[in-house]
């Protein structure tokens, strides 16, 4: 029968198949059928043992990419280079199952204490990970929509998981509605960019619009392709002046599915939007580098002087991470000038990596805190020390980290992002700089209050009963902690990953 | 080759739907306005598969007619979830959190 068919298509070409490069998908295909079977008959009762099934399950696919990146530094690509497995898409894999694992320890009691549908969240969480997973591999304008798609629509759900209350719902509708208006925004600039160069493939529109743009240069459709993919992309990174459902679905949506999508989602958002402007639309910078620049000095301002006055501490996290976005993006702001591409590639990825652990350890302890004091404002924080100095002690580390103060996390991923500045140079460049520098001050200051409420208010009720969290809060507690503090003294563990010249060599074709 | 007629319309069909999903308040209204958005996307890349004589473009408007169809699914899901919760569908009285 197939023989038969294949026989009609003679100038059809087998492709070619990496099985290992492509186990991680695989485990993860496998474990959401698994999944979706095993819940389908486990009594009530039993529950719990699916946030068990989901962990192993991320674990198992954190395997293959562990042996993929200690065989070594072949690119593997698959699909007439479609699909590309190499170095920068193994250390964004490997962030994207370990935030899955994290998520799963920070949502495993909330879920059970709240009734909520336990088999189904983690169903969910599983099918948005393989989207970020296929994210990190996607060099063609398919798979990247649907990877985006795949890793979206769960969300969505998750965003409005707790069904009967109205501003869970609110939260989800709102991320629903934005964010498939922006991919409706960003497909159409899809379209045009696959029309105006007849190929789909990445690295062949960028060949293409590298041709145009030493040319006749870029025509208007051209120009209006790269900008509605921008556009489409900030929608997902929550960048302002696309970023009004955030703060929203951020404080509505139960507090796991935030930390899950103030980092996960960002991250997959920056990978996606990283794909495009190196592969694709390098050669448009005329285009994107003014836009970009705009975005992130704007990002960063706006997020940090609305987070100043707020006084609920997921809404103020919500503000933190719009603005932490606008430092991601800075670097991509000067990315085709001098010879910034490679550091500013460096910059992106090793932010996301470190911004990854420190934001999810703050989510972890605000969940371990609201559990006794049932709260979500800054107040509720105070005496913190007093009762519970561990998570006091863990919550300073997370935020000063956030502040950017060495030697903890961020602060390397801020140097990096601000040497690519440099090493980019021009006016525009020492702008940004400058600009950055600014709101660095002014973040530290919303960051401090929290720290102030913790360590010097009194307790506000006189309730110093000491907080015991759960386990599995522990857990994810610990390996945020471990994170933050490794990365930051010894930068060089993620910086020797980052060494990204599989992608920048495929610049332009 | 016609194919600036067929642009032109996906252009049109484009502005249509943004519009709807700016100006509109049902929630119901909002999602038939993000289904003008991508069936535009969608006849911008058949026009373009034509003109080009390549398929690649048909075979993205099949993705994207799949992916819209169970985005559809989950919108209009939500949209009964809030109907159930307030009786009402209107998305300008969603605004429970400010700030």
């Amino acid at each position: 029968m197939i023989a038969t068919l294949l026989a009609q298509a003679p100038d059809w070409i087998r492709p070619h198949v990496d099985w290992h490069a492509l186990a991680p998908e695989l485990v993860l295909v496998v474990g959401i059928n698994l999944v979706l079977l095993i819940d389908l008959w486990l009594e009530d009762t039993k529950k719990w043992m699916m946030a068990s099934l989901t962990g192993f399950i991320l674990l198992g696919a954190f395997i293959p990419v562990v042996t993929l990146a200690v065989i070594g530094d072949d690119v593997r690509s698959m699909f007439f280079d479609r699909y590309v497995v190499d170095q920068y898409a193994l250390v964004l894999k490997a962030l994207f199952l370990l935030i899955g694992y994290v998520i799963v320890l920070m949502s495993q009691n909330e879920l059970e204490e709240g009734g909520y549908y336990q088999g189904e969240f983690y169903l969910m969480l599983l099918v948005s990970v393989l989207g970020m997973v296929m994210m990190a591999s996607s060099r063609d304008l398919v798979s990247v929509f649907v990877a985006l798609e795949l890793l979206s629509i769960p969300a969505y759900m998750m965003a409005a998981w707790r069904k009967r209350d109205a501003k869970s719902n609110e939260a989800g509708v709102k991320y629903y509605l934005l964010g498939v208006f922006a991919s409706g925004v960003l497909l159409y600039g899809m379209s045009y960019l696959y029309g105006t160069t007849g190929t789909t493939k990445l690295t062949e529109i960028g060949a293409r619009l590298a041709e145009a743009d030493a040319g006749a240069g870029l025509i208007a459709m051209q120009v209006i392709a790269v900008v509605f993919v921008i556009v489409g992309f900030s929608f997902k990174v929550s960048a302002v002046p696309f970023h009004t459902w955030a703060p929203d679905t951020y404080e509505g949506a139960p507090l796991p599915v935030t930390a899950f999508l103030s980092v996960a989602s960002k991250a997959a958002g920056f990978v996606g939007l990283v794909s495009m402007l190196y592969l694709a639309m390098y050669a448009a910078d005329g285009v994107y580098e003014p836009f970009i620049w705009v975005l992130a000095a704007l990002t960063m301002t706006v997020g940090n002087v609305v987070a100043l006055r707020q006084t609920n501490i997921v809404r103020m996290l919500a503000y933190s991470s719009i603005s932490q976005g606008g430092f991601i993006l800075m670097p991509l702001a000067v990315l085709a000038t001098g010879d910034a591409a490679e550091s500013a590639l460096k910059a992106v990825v090793i932010y996301l990596l470190i911004y990854a652990f420190s934001n999810l350890g703050a989510f972890a302890v605000i969940m371990a805190v609201s559990r006794k004091t049932q709260s979500g404002e800054i107040s509720s924080f105070g005496g913190l020390m007093s009762y519970a100095p561990g998570l006091g002690l863990l919550m300073t580390l997370f935020l000063a980290s956030l502040a950017g103060i060495p030697p903890l996390g961020i602060w390397i991923a801020k140097l990096q992002a601000f040497k690519t500045l440099l090493d980019a140079g021009g006016g525009a460049a020492y702008t940004l700089a400058v600009i950055a520098a600014v709101n660095t001050v002014i973040a530290a200051a919303y960051y401090m209050k929290v720290l102030r409420e913790m360590w010097m208010k009194p307790v506000p009720d006189g309730d110093v009963t000491p907080i015991n969290p759960p386990q599995p809060i522990w857990a994810a507690l610990g390996i945020c902690a471990a994170g933050t503090i490794v990365l930051g003294i010894l930068p060089g563990l993620v910086l020797r990953f980052a060494d990204l010249s599989d992608l920048t060599n495929a610049l332009g074709g | 080759m016609y194919a600036v007629n067929f642009l032109l319309l996906s252009a049109a069909l484009f502005c249509i739907g943004v519009f709807g999903v700016i100006a509109r308040r049902n929630a119901v209204m909002v999602l038939m306005s993000i289904e003008l958005i991508l069936n535009s996307v969608n006849l911008n890349l058949v026009a373009f598969a034509l003109m080009n004589n390549d398929v690649d473009g048909h075979i993205f408007a099949l993705f994207v007619i799949a992916v819209a169809a169970a985005e559809v699914g989950v919108g209009l899901a939500m949209v009964l979830m809030i109907y159930r919760n307030r009786r009402s569908i209107a998305l300008d009285e969603l605004s429970e959190m400010k700030g």
